[in-house]
């Protein structure tokens, strides 16, 4: 008996030094992200004043009704469209590339990490501006296909600026982890698969991307995410107009003033988002 | 069926400066159980790799049934490959991984699943047919290993340190059972491994491999009892070298004993004796020694005991000692630490090696 007890203080005082090690944390986001997330739900709740003001009295669901109406179901449309395109093109790029990388020498792997990291170390808001002067009817794209006797190019504020600024802002997050499934690859897999008969194709198809698929899917949640909530991107390379969520929510709070239904906008969003992780990582879950 | 089953003729395999394989000729029979022993880095597993089509040969000729490989893709070879972590697929079922084979060879899906059942039957694995690799010991992953690769039928089989990752007892039974299939199957076996007793007790021919080079290519017997260089004799079990000059159909020691054992070697010349320490026996001073044996006087300097055996190290008057096994048998003498005994030997057990 007296030895059982012990070994319960034992497992007790780790459980309590595991706790207390993840205190800070805890308390972080709590205070400045459970707190915050719940004052957002909460105003979801409340009622625009005729002065644009959030009055937190007459708790109503008007503005999660106008969440169920026609424009705003249209702009999650279209918002989850653009989203889905981004994550595929992203993936379609990264992952022959990831694959390049993981099969180079290590010392040749870190360079060329480095590299897909360099974009990192400036601001995401002032490479948003580059790409806007680069796609814009006198950035260098345009001027090239003047040279070459073409058209100016007509590419800002299109739907196409849009995805191409997102998959160039996003693409590193689907790169990172697709190239940590395949550098984690046991290769001898794809040898044995060789071995017995299969063509690199097949190979590929029957062995490698099945055992990524962890990195597909890690990199798909990390893509699509931060694509379907995007506000920088669609505000200055797509101009605002036709809106996605991001700036529709800005607009919300911004310039209709109309604080409840941004929350309640935000709030959906967030729920999707969630649905829609659970959703995909059990789908992954079942290949691996 | 033309020509050998392997053939590799001046194959070097070099990694930029450095040179894995150099210049090995070696021929492989039909049915063959042949071991590619040496320690790691010898340039076995690149051998073995090259002949299952992972790498090119820098330079060289192979063949297998007598068609040059040239860089033939290994799904077009008709070898299959044990690998050393067996590499099964960890996605798929023990059938799956079984049946990958034969489907990548488009065979009508009636005739895989009786393929796939028969050898699962011989490797006794039917019924964790449905289980996955992560399910299964270490023994029964090696033996879906050999199921996937033997389910094929190749006309040679590539076997890289398949036991490698198992503990002794099942190593040895593994062994046996190994040398059973291939005789039952009358597949040609070429089995890289770094462990003498492995490559003794299972192969018809084994080639000892070190830097690069292939030393010595014979049966067990011929590699054990007749090793050609110093580096053979002292990578397969236990054994005494002595230094001594040439002299006249008779090597002098060291020590000036001169011993009657012929070289072909010039008179003069530094000449290396391999000796097994079984192959040397210890007689009382005064008592007869064989006839045509040859005897040191010595002095029992040390003993071990093994428990089938006890192993003695005699000083008789040479830089090293001479080490002499004797069985623990009830008729053979046990000699204590400085009694002082003959060592007596026959000549024939002697080889000249090289350095």
């Amino acid at each position: 008996m007296v030895m059982a007890d012990l070994e319960a203080r034992a497992e007790r005082a780790a459980s309590r030094r595991g706790f207390l090690i993840g205190l800070p944390a805890y308390v972080y986001l709590i205070l400045f992200f459970a707190i915050p997330l719940l004052i957002v739900a909460v105003y979801s709740f409340a009622t625009r004043t005729s002065t644009g003001a959030t009055a937190l009295s007459d708790w109503n669901l008007d503005a999660w009704a106008r969440v169920f109406s026609a424009a705003p179901a249209r702009v999650f449309v279209r918002s989850f469209l653009l989203a889905a395109a981004t994550t595929v093109l992203c993936l379609v790029f990264s992952y022959p590339f990831a694959y390049w990388i993981a099969t180079r020498s290590p010392k040749v792997r870190s360079l060329l990490l480095v590299l897909v990291m360099i974009p990192f170390w400036s601001n995401f808001l002032v490479r948003t501006y580059a790409m806007k002067f680069l796609l814009g009817s006198e950035g260098p794209l345009s001027i090239i296909s003047q040279l070459l006797g073409g058209e100016p190019v007509r590419l800002l504020f299109t739907v196409w600026a849009v995805l191409i600024g997102l998959v160039y802002g996003y693409m590193p997050f689907m790169i990172l982890p697709l190239y940590a499934a395949l550098e984690r690859m046991d290769w001898s897999l794809v040898e044995a698969a060789r071995d017995l008969y299969a063509g690199g194709w097949d190979a590929f198809r029957k062995v490698t991307l099945p055992l990524s698929m962890p990195g597909v899917v890690a990199g798909s949640v990390l893509v699509f995410i931060p694509a379907l909530g995007a506000y920088v991107v669609p505000a200055i390379l797509g101009g605002g107009s036709p809106p996605y969520l991001g700036d529709y929510i800005v607009l919300q709070f911004l310039t209709a003033r109309n604080w409840p239904f941004g929350s309640a906008l935000s709030v959906s969003v967030m729920l999707i988002m969630l649905i829609a992780t659970i959703f995909y990582f059990r789908r992954g879950g079942r290949t691996l | 069926m033309s020509g050998a089953a392997v053939e590799l003729a001046g194959v070097t395999k070099r990694f930029g400066e450095v040179t894995a394989v150099d210049a090995i000729d070696l021929t492989i029979g039909h049915g063959e159980f042949f071991s590619l022993l040496g320690p790691s880095g010898c340039g076995k597993t690149t051998t073995l790799r090259m002949i299952a089509g992972f790498e090119h040969p820098t330079e060289g000729s192979l063949r297998i049934n007598g068609e040059e490989m040239g860089l033939l893709p290994p799904n077009r070879r008709p070898v299959n490959t044990v690998f050393q972590s067996y590499a099964l697929f960890p996605h798929m079922t023990v059938y799956d991984n079984v049946a990958f084979g034969l489907q990548m060879r488009k065979l009508g899906s009636n005739e895989v699943a009786q393929r796939v059942e028969r050898v699962l039957d011989q490797v006794q694995l039917r019924q964790r047919a449905d289980a996955r690799p992560s399910q299964l010991s270490g023994g029964q992953r090696q033996r879906v290993a050999l199921a996937r690769a033997l389910v094929n039928e190749p006309e040679v089989l590539l076997l890289d340190e398949p036991l490698g990752a198992l503990d002794l007892k099942l190593r040895q039974s593994m062994q046996v059972e190994l040398k059973d299939l291939q005789e039952r199957v009358g597949i040609t076996f070429i089995y890289v491994t770094h462990d003498q007793e492995e490559a003794l007790t299972m192969s018809d021919r084994i080639g000892v491999m070190d830097a690069g080079n292939l030393l010595q290519v014979g049966t067990p017997e011929e590699i054990y009892e007749r090793p050609t260089s110093r580096f053979v004799a002292s990578f397969i079990g236990d054994i005494n070298f002595i230094d001594a000059v040439a002299a006249g159909g008779s090597v002098r020691l060291a020590s000036g004993v001169e011993l009657p054992i012929s070289t072909d070697q010039p008179d003069g010349s530094e000449v290396t004796l391999a000796l097994r320490p079984e192959r040397l026996e210890l007689f009382d001073l005064d008592e007869p020694i064989p006839d045509g044996h040859i005897r040191l006087n010595g002095k029992v300097s040390r003993r071990m005991y093994y428990g089938d055996s006890y192993f003695y190290d005699v000083d008789v008057g040479l830089p090293e000692p001479l080490e002499a096994r004797e069985e623990n048998r009830p008729d053979v003498e046990v000699y204590e630490v400085g009694e002082e005994a003959i060592v007596a030997w026959d000549p024939a057990a002697t080889n000249v090696v090289t350095d």
